[in-house]
Formats: structure tokens, sequence, C-alpha cells
């Protein structure tokens, strides 16, 4: 970005060329004198700045590429056959093509972010003042740890986020360009960038949520927020039903504001999919959840929503059309997604409502969000009594259109998960709708099968029909985002992180693209709540979690409490509050191990990298943005584990476990470089099922800097977890045994024998004071 | 033909380099028996495929007990080989597995020297396809056979499309050739 190093303001200034009033010239940033803290080493890092971290890391995780297309079709030279070691017509190779694609990826999700957090950020300067003091979370200073650790500003208000935005735009465009024909070449070079797009990804986020939280009233980081309904069950479908689906809050909030003004809250409803849905709550817990963005189709093919309005991202950009079959008109709110609608921004609001009502438009687009509540509400209100009578297809008429199938396997092949859809549709035409049923908590609601279907059968609604009665009873409570984890919170728990007794931090976040159904999420919660971990949440993660219920019929959110500490379940909210995950691991650096945090980016990550034992899960990941997400934790240091179809992001970024010479870190006590054994083995990792996923997680916690006790802890549940899916002990127990004293008391025995197999050797693992940074150490020996 | 090497999920298609056509089952025991060291990974799913043996862990448990065929299985999947009493088979999860495949200086499970053939079985379609994508294009000196019975365009060899029975049939034939019955 172009940097200000000098702002003059003079009142009035008399010259040979005349008198200027009110003359304000800014030249290059002026750091706040304010600001006790010295500027670190890389305040606004460039693409470049951070090369040499991310090249310390890369040489430890090394990608495995795997490839989803072998060519290259980007310019008019290709498409290029890059199999094998061919090149392309500019020169490149496959491995450079696949982590091209990654860094675009992460372009793509970051600039997404970026674009969300700008388009608040301008309409709530416009409505609030760029004045409004950022209070974002209770009892807490550090209020933008991304933020400041990125830029080494120390935003105050809605203006300063402006300047974190400016920078990030600078160099997103800077990044794309690197992916231009005949620019970068290099794999590890394009990896490196694909880090920064995550790590300004990550500061795009936090400027997303804290803006929000400043402005709009969301909870300020209290464990105990708000219980919302969550599901079909939680819509009363007999008011007016509104539909908001999407990432940005803003055109909800008006409704919300309107139901209010007008006190109608009691008569209509209103109800969100995605992050909208979150953030709905946050601004006012009546707003139900509906579910993740998978169940898009799912829903608008119950008929339910009266008018659906959508914003921005994930959106099914064939809404339009299937709200048309519904007979639900849509409002889009965004120049981003305009879905060919004329736009009426402007237009008398009764007289958009009289059009949609009268089903002259399938649509409008509203790009002002103050314009949107109104026409919503009213629209809803008024169509409501109108698809009173609407019908969805009956059973006797799924059945009946069940006995034309050709058995093709059409569906099958285009599922996502091969789910046996073909089998259920015989069973549907026999009467029976139970596998049709079955289908449906598997089922991720993508509709290929019904794209691929040569006779076009509805198959979600299909599974929607066998499994309507389940659906209707779906109503699950969920505590509300809460947004960023409060300074007092970091100070009560670092310690016990950072030394691993509290055995690890598990992020469940992202997309709900599952292998197996959005149980698994639940799956992997209450697996590490039970063990003491903390679990935090967000997304449509936080959503899927809530939708098992226990013997006694609970869910999650009620067997755990929302407090930022062993066995704590915490729903940070919507993706954009991701970065306050982020954010909790480098106050951890900061606030408890009192690392210097302003523009210290390096530093902060090698500490996090090598003592904070968290590991982010996106088990469903899907997007682009869980690409950019996941890149900003790998700049960090932090693993992350997906689901299977998590490979498809091209490649994992893993360790080799057995080669001593890559797991050699210094002491910084000493200088001395150090073998600290395969901690954390991975920073990338697709796993095949939940159970695998279960035990990496576990073994991914282990970090160099934990004190025997801890290790103790963490072996013991990698080792516990390993046993019961893996049906022995692990084969790799020598590299995480450092001493005796590792050794978790009650399976001393049966470890030590696999030791003595294994050859090992007590203290050829060191327990130093470890950093991967040079300058860092403190004294040479 | 053409119907043989249709991919097992719809936009799954081959790049300009697609697997050969296994034509018959002789074919693979063949390569198997001439590999130098020969790799059988089998995945999760494998406890869901129906086999002559009952499952395909039942069958790849014949496998391990031959003297060419190294049997390594992926996921969580070792624990049913573990509970059948079968304590001889390797684990790794699959990202490690083919992460080594594609190093020419591993030395294998046993630490006697790399894999120059490596059959897979057993995986969700779209994670097997990844998996020999990038031993297609990084393991140069490594042959792959698929032995899922959907066509796997990524192998070097991979069956066409067929029926369970069919290949049901082609699996007890490939095992019967290894143990020499």
């Amino acid at each position: 970005m172009a940097k200000r190093d000098l702002r003059l303001k003079i009142d009035e200034l008399s010259s040979t060329l005349g008198t200027f009033k009110g003359l304000e010239i800014e030249v290059g940033r002026i750091f706040e004198e304010d600001w006790e803290e010295p500027l670190g080493p890389t305040p606004f890092p460039n693409v470049g700045t951070l090369r040499s971290w991310d090249l310390k890391l890369l040489n430890r995780y090394k990608p495995f590429y795997m490839p989803f297309c072998d060519l290259c079709c980007l310019c008019t030279f290709g498409k290029c056959d890059l199999t094998g070691d061919k090149r392309g017509a500019c020169g490149i190779t496959m491995a450079g093509q696949q982590s091209r694609i990654v860094l675009l990826a992460c372009c793509i999700g970051a600039s997404t972010h970026t674009a969300h957090a700008r388009h608040m950020l301008d309409h709530l300067i416009e409505e609030y003042g760029r004045d409004v003091p950022l209070e974002v979370a209770l009892n807490t200073n550090v209020e933008a740890p991304n933020i400041r650790l990125v830029c080494g500003i120390r935003p105050k208000t809605l203006r300063d986020l402006e300047d974190a935005l400016d920078y990030v735009e600078t160099q997103l465009v800077q990044l794309v360009a690197s992916a231009h024909t005949g620019q970068e070449g290099d794999n590890i070079d394009f990896e490196s960038k694909a880090f920064h797009a995550g790590m300004l990804d990550h500061v795009a986020m936090e400027v997303a949520d804290i803006e929000q939280i400043a402005t709009l009233g969301m909870p300020k980081g209290v464990p105990d927020a708000p219980i919302t309904q969550l599901g079909f069950g939680s819509i009363d479908a007999t008011k007016p039903v509104i539909m908001c689906i999407g990432h940005n809050v803003l055109p909800s909030v008006d409704i919300i504001d309107y139901l209010m003004d007008h006190d109608l809250f009691g008569e209509v409803e209103i109800g969100g999919l995605c992050c909208t849905a979150h953030d709905n709550s946050r601004y006012d817990r009546r707003a139900k959840i509906i579910g993740p963005i998978s169940w898009q189709l799912r829903f608008i093919r119950s008929g339910i929503p009266d008018v659906i309005v959508v914003d921005e991202q994930c959106l099914r950009t064939d809404v339009l059309m299937e709200a048309e079959q519904i007979g639900a008109p849509v409002i889009a709110t965004s120049e981003k997604s305009c879905m060919g609608l004329t736009d009426r921004t402007d237009d008398d609001p009764d007289s958009i409502v009289e059009d949609l009502v009268e089903g002259r438009v399938p649509g409008v687009l509203i790009i002002s969000p103050r314009n949107v509540g109104e026409v919503t509400v009213k629209t809803a209100m008024k169509i409501a009594p109108r698809r009173a009578g609407f019908k969805t297809m009956t059973r006797k008429a799924v059945s009946k259109l069940a006995e034309k199938c050709r058995n093709c396997m059409e569906c099958v092949r285009a599922c996502p998960n091969n789910l046996p859809i073909m089998d259920a549709v015989h069973a549907v035409a026999q009467g029976d709708f139970e596998p049709l049923a079955a289908l449906y908590p598997l089922c991720v609601g993508c509709g290929r099968c019904e794209s691929a279907c040569p006779l076009g059968f509805p198959i979600i609604t299909f599974i929607n029909k066998g499994a309507e009665k389940r659906i209707m009873e779906e109503k699950y409570p969920i505590r509300v985002g809460r947004g960023a984890i409060q300074d007092v919170e970091i100070r009560e728990v670092g310690r016990a992180i950072v030394f691993g007794e509290i055995p690890g931090i598990v992020a469940l976040v992202g997309c709900a693209n599952y292998p197996a159904g959005g149980s698994d999420v639940a799956k992997i919660a209450e697996e590490f709540l039970k063990r003491r971990f903390i679990v935090v949440t967000s997304g449509c993660s936080a959503m899927n979690l809530a939708m098992t219920r226990d013997e006694e019929g609970l869910n999650l959110y009620e067997k755990y409490s929302g407090n930022f500490d062993a066995g704590g379940l915490v729903n940070v909210g919507s993706c954009v509050a991701n970065s306050h995950i982020t954010g909790a691991a480098i106050k951890i650096a900061n606030i408890f191990a009192k690392r210097p945090l302003r523009a210290n980016y390096e530093e902060i990550a090698d500490y996090i990298h090598n003592r904070v034992g968290a590991v982010g899960v996106a088990w469903g990941a899907m997007s682009q943005k869980a690409a950019s997400i996941a890149a900003g934790c790998w700049r960090l240091g932090v693993p992350v584990v997906v689901g299977p179809h998590g490979a498809k992001y091209r490649r994992n970024l893993l360790g080799r476990k057995e080669r001593e010479e890559d797991w050699m870190v210094y002491d910084a006590r000493t200088g001395n470089e150090v073998y600290i054994g395969p901690v954390p083995e991975h920073l990338f990792y697709a796993a095949e099922t939940v159970e695998e996923a279960l035990v990496m997680i576990a073994k991914l916690s282990m970090r160099p800097n934990d004190t025997s006790k801890g290790r103790a802890v963490k072996l013991s549940h990698y080792i516990d977890l390993h046993q019961r899916h893996y049906g022995g002990m692990p084969d790799d127990l020598h590299l995480y045994v450092r001493r005796e004293v590792d050794i978790p008391f009650t399976m001393k025995d049966e470890i030590m024998r696999e030791l003595e197999k294994a050859g090992w050797v007590e203290d050829k693992i060191s327990m130093p004071d470890p950093t991967m940074i040079e300058r860092l150490i403190r004294r040479r020996t | 033909m053409a119907a043989k090497t249709i991919p097992g999920q719809t936009a799954e298609i081959a790049g300009p380099k697609k697997a050969f056509l296994i034509q018959k089952p002789e074919v693979v025991a063949a390569m198997i028996k001439r590999a130098k060291r020969a790799l059988l990974v089998v995945g999760s799913k494998a406890v869901n495929i129906r086999s002559r043996d009952g499952d395909l862990v039942d069958t790849a448990m014949r496998l391990a007990r031959l003297q060419n065929t190294t049997v390594a299985a992926t996921g969580h999947l070792v624990g049913e080989f573990r509970r059948r009493d079968d304590e001889e088979v390797y684990t790794m999860p699959l990202m490690n597995l083919g992460d080594r495949l594609r190093d020419p200086e591993w030395e294998g499970f046993d630490g006697k020297g790399a894999y120059n053939l490596a059959l897979f079985v057993g995986f969700p379609y779209y994670l097997e396809w990844l998996v020999l994508s990038g031993l297609k294009s990084f393991a140069p000196n490594l042959t792959t056979i698929s032995l899922e019975r959907v066509y796997q365009p990524n192998a070097s060899w991979s069956f066409g499309n067929m029926t369970k029975e069919e290949w049901e049939e082609v699996i007890e034939k490939i095992v019967s050739i290894l143990e020499g019955k």
C-alpha cells in the first residue's frame, strides 16, 4: 500500500500562491505515538516480506500434489498437458500449476471476505460515522489481534479499519497478478503467496466481524451468549416466513429493525441459512437458524419460505429458478450477486411489493441494505396468504414418478458421495420411503443427482418427502456466536495451554460438504470436549454439531458451557468470526507470554507453532474461503485437518516424521540446534475417515514446548484413541516420548515395551525453549 | 469398450494420459508376480465391499499371507484386520502413503526398498482418483493398478466398469492364481 509517513493539518496558510484554509496533507503513515509498544519488524508486510518464514514451514511440510486436472487452460497457448514432467507453453510445471490454483483459490476466498468487510464498513460508516469506538469484547484490551499483528496499527474506531482494508486490497491485487501467465513459476513461492493471502484473509475477517460487533450490538465475547433455535422445526410455517441466505447481515438487519419498529416480530418468522443466520441471531436471538448452506435447495423445496432474501457468498446461483417453482419472490441485495434482476433500489417500496406479490417479476435487486426491510416484510405478509395453498409433491406422486426410473445409475455417479440413490428410488416405486429417508442425513444437498437424471427427477424433493416427519421435528438449541475471546480468559488458560495441561484447542470450522453427514462433526466435537480440550466452532460446523442429541435428548450446546476453557464449546459466530480463533492463539502469545504483538508476525507465528496446541478441523471444507482461512492458519503454524473431500484442494502439506533433520529447532536459551521430534507432524492433512481424523487431531496437538505433564496428557489421548480405532498401540511413540516422565503413568509398562522395541533412547528428543528463528536466540553457548 | 472406461463419478474424467484397461485377471496376477516389490493398499470402504471370502478385508488377509505382496490398510481399517487377528498388515494414512510412494528414497514398510507396483482398492472414488493423480505425475517409477470395479483413469492400469458379480469373480481369480491354485 502507499505508506503515509506524515500528516500535516493547517487551519490557514498564506503564501505567495494565495491563502489556503483547512489544508490537510498526508504523506505516509504515522504510527500511533500513544501506543507504548514499539513497532515490530514487519508492519504491513508485502508479498515477499514473510517469505523466509514461509520457507521454513514449507521446508518441513512439503506439498504432496494431487492434480485435480492435468491441464492448464488459462491462456490461449493452451490447453497444455502438464502430466508428469511435461511443461506448459509458458514453462510451468504440474507442481507450479497446482500451487498456482491453490493461490488463486486463496485469493478468491480472501477477496470475498475483504469485499464483504468493505461493503459493511462503507455502509456502517455512512450510518454511524467514522468515530464509532471498537468495543468488541468485554474485559479486553487487545481488540484486534490480527490487525495489530499484521498491520502494526491499533484500531480504535471504524476509521482505522479503513487502513487495514486498504492494505489488504492492495496486497490481494499483487497476489492475483503473480498468477498471470509468465509471472511466478516456482511452486514453493506460489505456496508462500497462498500463505500471504491467508494471512490477509484473517485481517479482513477481523475487520468484518469487529465492525459489526461494534455497531450492531452483537454479543461482545460473552461465554453465556443467548440461545436461539435451529432447524426446520424451529420455523412456524403458519406465519409469513422470510428466508435470508448468505453471509452479509446488513439487509437482514434492516428486516429485523423493520419487524421491531412495527411490532411485527410475533407475526412474521425470519430464518436464515449459513452465516447470515448466525449473524442475524447475534443481532436478535429471535431470528432462527434454519441450517447450514447446503440446506438451501432442501428448504426452498419444502415450500415454507414466502420470500427469499439473498445477500452474498455460497448462494445457489439457481436460487431464482428454484424460488419460482414454489412461487416465492427473491430479493437480491448485493452487487456481487445481481441474479439478472432489475435494480429497484430507489423505487417506491409499495410499488416493488405490488410487483412481487402480483408475480409481475420473479424478484428484484435492492442494493441499499436500508431499503430491504420494508419491501421484504410487506411482501412476505401479503404473499403468504396467497401461498397458503402451496403443496409440495405428494408421496403418491413421488412413487408414480419413481416407477419410470431407467436404472442408468447417473444419479449415483453424480453424487459426491456415491450415495445409493437409485436403490432408494426403486424402493419408493414399491412404496417404501425408508431408503430415501436414510439418505437425508447423508445428503450434502448439492442437487447434482437431479442435473444428471435423464428424466429430471427432483431427487432432493424425493428425499425431503422420504424424511418429512424427521425434517419437521428438527429443532435444536444453539448458543449464538459470542465473537472474540476475552483477554481475561486468555490469561486464565494461557499457561495450561502452552504447557500442554489443557491438551489442545480444536477449531471445528467450515462448510458442510461432509463425506458421511454432519453428525461426524458432533462426534469429533464431543470426543474432544470429553477429553477436556477447548472446542471452538463457527459457520456451518457450529450448526451441524448442534444436530445430535444424546440419550437424554440433550445436544452439545446444552451439555457444555461456552467458556473458553477446558471442556468448553465456544461458538464464535459466522465465517468472519474465524478471525477470533486465530486471534485467540495470537493473544496467548501476547497476553500470556508477553511477546510483542505489534507488526511482529514471525515471532508470534513461531511461538504459536511451537507452543500452542491448536488444530483446525474443516471436516466439510468446500469453498475458496475455507482455503484462505486454512492458509491463514498455516502461516501461523497451526495445522489443519480436512475431510476426504478436502483432498480436492489439490495438495496436502505433510511432514515426514522419520526424517530427523526436518525436526530441528534452535534452543533459544543456548543457540544449539536440537531435535524435537515430529510435532506437529503435518500442516495440512486430509483424513480418509472420521476415526482417522480423531487420532490425528490428538496427535497434532503435541508441541515441542509441552511440559512432561502436558505431553503425558496428550500422549494418553493419542494412545487411547489409537487403541480404540486402530486396535493397538501406535508404532511411533518413540518419536513423541522424550523422557520417561512423559509417559502416562497408567500405561507405563505397555508403552515402555513399545519403546524398547523401537530402540528408544531417553533424552534423544530435546525439550528446548524452541524457536525456528535465529534472531530469537537469547544466548549462544 | 467405451462403457467400460466411463469414470465412476460423472466429472472425474481422464486427462491426456489415462489408465490402460485390464482385460483379464491373469494380467494383474502376472504383474504382481513379476513385480520387484508389490504393495496392496486397502481403503476404509473395504469392510463394506462384499467378496467371495466375505468382504474385502478377508480377501486382503489372504493376500497378506503371500510372499510377494505387502498389504497396507489406510484410514482406521487396520482395526478391522486386528479384530480378525491379522497382525501382519501394515497401516498408514493414505496421504502419508501417497507422499512416500512418490519418494524414490522411501524404503518401504519393511525397509527393504521402494515399491515398484502399488495396487489400490476399497476407497471413496474421488479420493483414490486424486491420490492416483498425484502418483501419475510425481511417481514416475511406480506402476499403479486400481482393483475397483469402476474405471479409475489416473491409474496406470484399471479394470473397466463391471457388475458386482463379475468383480467378485475377477478378484477371486487373481488371488487364486497368486496362491497357486
